[in-house]
């Protein structure tokens, strides 16, 4: 299963050179590294040749590691029914980079295209109706992003003196708790309390 | 100016033709739910009528948006499981497969036989309660009263199968990375047994009721018909693809836990139509009623642990009494959690619905970086505008019926 993948990674990085950066497979599973430039082409490339038929989009989604100079991750997932096998293809987007949109080639990547903008704030260049998608008319901020509170910064209620739901800065009576159970002898990065004067002596 | 001349002619002197009330014709733009029964959940359609004619359909989703993939980040994997029950209510258990199958196959943990087998049981099980409710509920969609009243009842038999497994009738949290969380006393299983063998009469009851009935077929047959290019291009999976002839089917296709062992059929149908969608989840029934007897009559003889002892998995309770270290372990795990090996890893199941999927990134921590969740209802109902142009209005809710659509699936 995995030689066959090794190869067939070999073969699409033969054919479109410049596209493909790098050919990984792990847990049985092809990733491909993508230059964002020859993405569309390398989309169509996967989608008509006759080796690959990645002729279903599976998913699209990104990624967000805020200390990156790139600071996204764009991934794709396609399918063959045909050849019965799958592809994952990871594009490194920076802030105020513009993807192109696949949509021409995948109409089903709308939606998600537009979901990734919801949530990421990724602009997607011709993307015929980029408008928010799972969010609430009007919302601001993108969710997904490692800067984002879980919390939100909005919250709802009815207010009977208006009779409509109005929207007002979140308070919270007490802090959201975001629980850190990381053992303090493995992985903690931070300082325990007490031990500041510890590294001092 | 001819009768039926639809052109505006414009003059020299800026004049255009004078139009009577009755030629100035627009669209009609309807808003179809949220709170409509043939919405099968929070779905706002924004549709755009030509007399009764669709011309456009703009679906407004997120209605029921809860943020799960953003709540997921601050929690611990065994914490996020109970949202997966939260997505597709309707078939809960087939969720969470696919979170299970996502980490072990990061951690590499073996899931003990008997586990895997009462996994493939409840799947099943989850897929006949899922169908049950689609055909049933699509059919009153339709008009026809009396299918959900007959499906109901089986599926409330279903439900107590669930809660006698796991505790909760619908949120079950019964799939655990490394198997499932308690084993089933023997009786459940003879009653499940007992079920099987007489739930094929109910479905032919339901068969009677529907499938020749005059009423039933003049709403569905050739209504939404899905082509072979139309699967590819707008990514449709399950019930959806099975319906237009082709036999994709995950189970089969790239098995996962044990389904290579089990001997089943996969329905296809010719037309792709609704009507050919509804007859593969009937008979998808049939199959699933089949799989369930046999992982049965397996688990008869299986007899073993149902979870694979390590880090991800608790202590047995009776070690817990005597050993130190087995008791420091359960509360580390329900504590801390366990951490899963930085990598990433797309799992996906076959769902009632289609494919389910599980895009996970872990960083080596005991939460996930990032989890995506790939709903197949999310991109069945993006290709609603596409199946319905041209449809009459009343044949937009008999294609939500079949296009199997929750939303707690699509909105997570």
């Amino acid at each position: 299963m995995s030689e066959a993948l090794t190869e067939l990674g070999a073969i699409i990085a033969l054919k479109r050179p410049d596209a493909v950066l790098a050919s990984d497979v792990a847990h049985g599973e092809l990733t491909l590294t993508v230059a964002l430039q020859y993405l569309q082409g390398l989309v169509e490339f996967l989608r008509d040749d006759a080796s690959c038929r990645f002729t279903s989009l599976v998913d699209i989604t990104a990624i967000d590691y805020p200390d990156r100079a790139a600071r996204f991750d764009v991934v794709y997932h396609f399918l063959s029914m045909y050849q019965n096998h799958r592809i994952r293809l990871k594009v490194a987007v920076r802030a105020e980079d513009m993807v192109p949109s696949i949509h021409t080639l995948h109409p089903s990547a709308n939606w998600f295209e537009r979901e990734v903008f919801d949530m990421f704030g990724i602009l997607f260049s011709g993307h015929p109706d980029l408008r928010r998608i799972l969010t609430d008319y009007g919302f601001r901020g993108h969710p997904l992003r490692k800067d984002f509170p879980t919390t939100g910064y909005t919250e709802v209620r009815y207010d009977e003196a208006q009779k409509r739901v109005v929207y007002e800065p979140v308070k919270l009576v007490q802090e959201y708790r975001q629980f850190d159970f990381m053992s303090p002898w493995e992985g903690a990065e931070y300082i325990l309390p007490g031990d500041q004067k510890a590294g001092a002596k | 100016m001819m009768d039926g001349d639809i052109r505006t002619n414009s003059y020299d002197d800026g004049s255009t033709d004078f139009q009577t009330g009755e030629q100035k014709i627009r669209n009609f733009n309807l808003n179809f739910g949220p709170q409509h029964p043939a919405a099968h959940g929070v779905l706002r359609l924004v549709l755009e009528l030509d007399g009764e004619i669709v011309e456009r359909c703009d679906p407004h989703i997120g209605l029921l948006h809860r943020g799960t993939e953003k709540l997921m980040e601050s929690r611990t994997y065994l914490q996020n499981l109970p949202y997966f029950d939260r997505l597709d209510y309707v078939a809960p258990m087939n969720q969470e497969h696919a979170w299970c199958l996502a980490i072990e196959k990061l951690t590499g943990v073996e899931v003990p036989r008997r586990a895997s087998l009462i996994r493939v049981l409840y799947s099943e099980i989850g897929r006949v309660l899922n169908h049950l409710l689609n055909v049933t509920t699509q059919a009153m969609d339709v008009g026809a009263l009396t299918p959900p009243l007959w499906g109901f009842e089986e599926r409330e038999q279903l439900m107590v199968f669930y809660e006698r497994a796991c505790g909760a009738r619908l949120h079950a949290a019964y799939f655990r990375p490394g198997g499932v969380h308690v084993d089933l006393p023997d009786q459940l299983l003879e009653d499940i047994d007992a079920w099987a063998i007489q739930f094929p009469r109910v479905l032919d009851d339901i068969d009677g009721l529907l499938t020749e009935n005059r009423i039933f077929k003049q709403r569905n047959v050739d209504i939404g018909v899905v082509t072979e290019k139309d699967i590819q291009d707008w990514g449709f999976s399950g019930v959806m693809v099975r319906g237009s002839g082709l036999a994709w089917d995950l189970r089969r296709a790239q098995p996962y836990e044990c389904y290579d062992e089990f001997d089943f059929k996969i329905p296809v149908g010719t037309n792709g139509d609704c009507f050919d969608r509804y007859l593969c989840r009937m008979q998808e029934m049939r199959e699933s009623t089949s799989i369930i007897r046999q992982a049965i009559a397996k688990l008869r003889v299986e007899k073993g642990d149902v979870l694979a002892r390590g880090k991800i998995t608790p202590p047995k309770r009776g070690e817990m009494k005597t050993s130190m270290e087995a008791l420091i372990h359960h509360f580390k795990l329900y504590t801390e959690g366990f951490h899963v090996p930085a990598g990433e890893i797309y799992a996906a199941v076959e769902a009632p619905k289609g494919e389910f999927g599980v895009y996970l990134i872990a960083d080596g921590t005991n939460k996930p970086y990032r989890a995506k969740i790939r709903a197949p209802g999310f991109l069945h109902l993006q290709a609603m505008d596409y199946i319905c142009k041209g449809h009459q209005l009343a044949d937009v809710s008999a294609i939500i019926g079949t296009m199997d659509v929750v939303f707690g699936e699509i909105d997570r």
